[in-house]
């Protein structure tokens, strides 16, 4: 077969030499994309298969070098060009809101990171904004979601073992698993954490519309900051199990002025170029809301003693009104 | 060529000086031994009775039950993946869970709804956890390992019941205590002995981590199942 075609001339020669010069210098930009549109097109189309990464990537190499060599010489030096104009320019096509990629670009993550990202929001030092400093430019969405999830979890099953605790001694009284604490846990910590970033982030948006020296992070940085601020909210709900008023309070005046700094530090320098009143209004308000949501879980999910003491309609009525005793019924 | 030139060689022997052009087609026969002659080749599973259909699902759950007691890193569980089996499981725990103490709506442990919507809601959000970050594994295979595991954990509360018909002091809940902290280990080692070769390798904690969130928030639903009381009221009738 070969013979045959070298016979013909050496046309074919020379086709073969200036198309594999194009596939070298194509195929390495041409490659790397391709690949991840196929494996993702692949996965999409078929899931139940497991990837068998090396496979596909053989053959996707193999496609493209066969596309490649159909294409028409004359156009392999303007290709080469504009495809390095989008090099240069460091821009690459945003996939589809509706497409899986979109969200995988937020998940772009590893766990050092991760850890490194928890850090910082515990230890706010004062030259260092969260953003700038931490996010770099790659905001994730791991990182908020589950230290809520984590959070809604741990303060509803603290709170169930420091009503348990508190009530031990009680004879008449049962244990009871609270479980509909968790929904409210839920519903609370998640609008907090996303729909708060939410308003500061359309606020700072139209703030920075009429005040150009107002800057504003993306949404997914505002949603970012906050998640990561949550962290503290951890370690001080379990340690809110033991039973001591002032350690409580204590607790919770130390994990607000952590996590409320991060934020402050975070927001302050993007805020303070507008004018007073509305700057000072703006942390005032993050700071408050940030209060009112530890507040307010220390009050519901941890009863005080003195709150238990309160007269409880007990189940054996007093003497007295038989009324009373239907109505308890 | 070579065979046919052997071929032709006792007719053609006489006519070796005469020159052959090279379009002279090679002419024969190629025969493929024909097998046997039913044209229902297929296993067809339309005729075969509801017996042996429903014994072959049962013995494929069954045969994945005997997986996850005993992890080990094969494949099996990811490849012939079904539904069947996490939907019993879950099914069955939930169910185990409503006998649960309810002298005022509010207060008792979870609902059938509730245990129902947290292992779901939660095993998609997991697999939603672990694609995002770039895992091989697909999302129903996900699901039906994440739903198998949680068998140690059915078989934990079995015998938490049990445990609990005999009393509810103290040295039952430590018996609890150490059967549901066993079971969710081994819930929690068996997935991951399943999930963690198909995440990257920096990530594996990250995908690891919800697992663990996961069994801990369904074992934390066993141990804190306490049975109705007689003297709780739940009587509210007239």
């Amino acid at each position: 077969m070969w013979g045959s075609r070298i016979s013909q001339g050496n046309t074919f020669v020379d086709l073969v030499d200036t198309d594999w010069k194009k596939i070298a210098m194509a195929t390495p930009e041409d490659l790397q994309f391709q690949e991840f549109e196929e494996a993702a097109q692949l996965l999409s189309a078929n899931p139940e298969a497991v990837t068998r990464s090396a496979r596909d990537l053989s053959s996707a190499k193999r496609e493209r070098e066969r596309e490649s060599v159909r294409v028409n010489v004359n156009l392999s030096e303007e290709e080469g060009e504009e495809e390095e104009a989008e090099l240069l320019s460091g821009q690459k096509k945003q996939p589809n809101f509706w497409s899986f990629d979109y969200y995988q670009s937020f998940f772009n993550i590893d766990t050092l990171q991760v850890l490194d990202r928890i850090k910082g929001s515990l230890l706010p030092l004062p030259g260092k904004n969260f953003v700038k400093h931490h996010l770099r430019n790659n905001p994730d969405l791991y990182g908020p979601f589950w230290i809520c999830a984590t959070l809604v979890f741990t303060v509803a099953i603290s709170g169930n073992l420091s009503t348990f605790l508190l009530k031990m001694g009680d004879p008449q009284y049962h244990y009871r698993p609270q479980f509909h604490k968790v929904s409210v846990a839920g519903v609370s910590v998640f609008c907090y954490a996303w729909l708060v970033p939410l308003a500061l982030w359309g606020f700072l948006q139209w703030r920075s519309s009429s005040n150009p020296s107002v800057t504003s992070y993306s949404f997914l940085e505002t949603v970012c900051v906050y998640g990561y601020s949550l962290f503290i909210y951890i370690p001080t709900s379990i340690l809110w199990i033991i039973p001591f008023d002032w350690l409580r309070w204590l607790l919770i005046l130390l994990a607000m002025a952590l996590s409320g700094s991060v934020l402050v530090l975070t927001f302050w320098p993007v805020i303070r170029d507008d004018t007073k009143p509305a700057s000072i209004a703006t942390v005032t308000a993050i700071l408050l809301l940030h209060a009112l949501l530890a507040i307010g879980c220390k009050m519901y999910f941890f009863q005080t003693a003195t709150q238990t003491m309160m007269p409880v309609p007990s189940l054996a009525p007093p003497t007295g009104n038989p009324n009373i005793t239907l109505n308890q019924s | 060529m070579a065979e046919a030139d052997e071929a032709s060689k006792p007719l053609f022997a006489g006519l070796s000086d005469v020159s052959i052009s090279e379009d002279i087609p090679v002419e024969g026969e190629i025969t493929v031994p024909v097998g046997s002659p039913s044209h229902d080749d297929e296993y067809s599973t339309l005729d075969e009775p509801v017996k042996e259909t429903i014994l072959r699902d049962l013995k494929a759950v069954g045969k994945k039950f005997g997986h996850v007691m005993y992890p080990k890193k094969s494949t099996t569980l990811l490849r012939d993946w079904d539904l069947w089996g996490p939907l019993l499981l879950c099914v069955t725990l939930a169910l185990m869970l409503q006998g649960g103490s309810a002298d005022s709506k509010e207060d008792g442990g979870p609902q059938f709804a509730e245990v129902f919507v947290i292992i779901w809601f939660g095993s998609v959000i997991i697999t939603l956890n672990s694609k995002l970050l770039g895992g091989t594994i697909s999302f129903f295979q996900s699901l039906c390992v994440l739903g198998y595991c949680i068998l140690p954990l059915t078989v934990a509360m079995i015998v938490c019941r049990l445990v609990l018909l005999g009393g509810t002091g103290t040295a039952s809940f430590i018996v609890r205590f150490i059967v549901v902290v066993a079971s969710f280990g081994w819930s929690t080692f068996a997935s991951t002995a399943f999930l963690a070769d198909s995440q990257p390798p920096n990530r594996k904690a990250l995908v690891v981590y919800p697992v663990f969130l996961f069994y801990f928030v369904i074992s934390w639903m066993i141990l804190t199942f306490s049975p109705s009381h007689s003297d709780g009221a739940t009587d509210t009738g007239p």
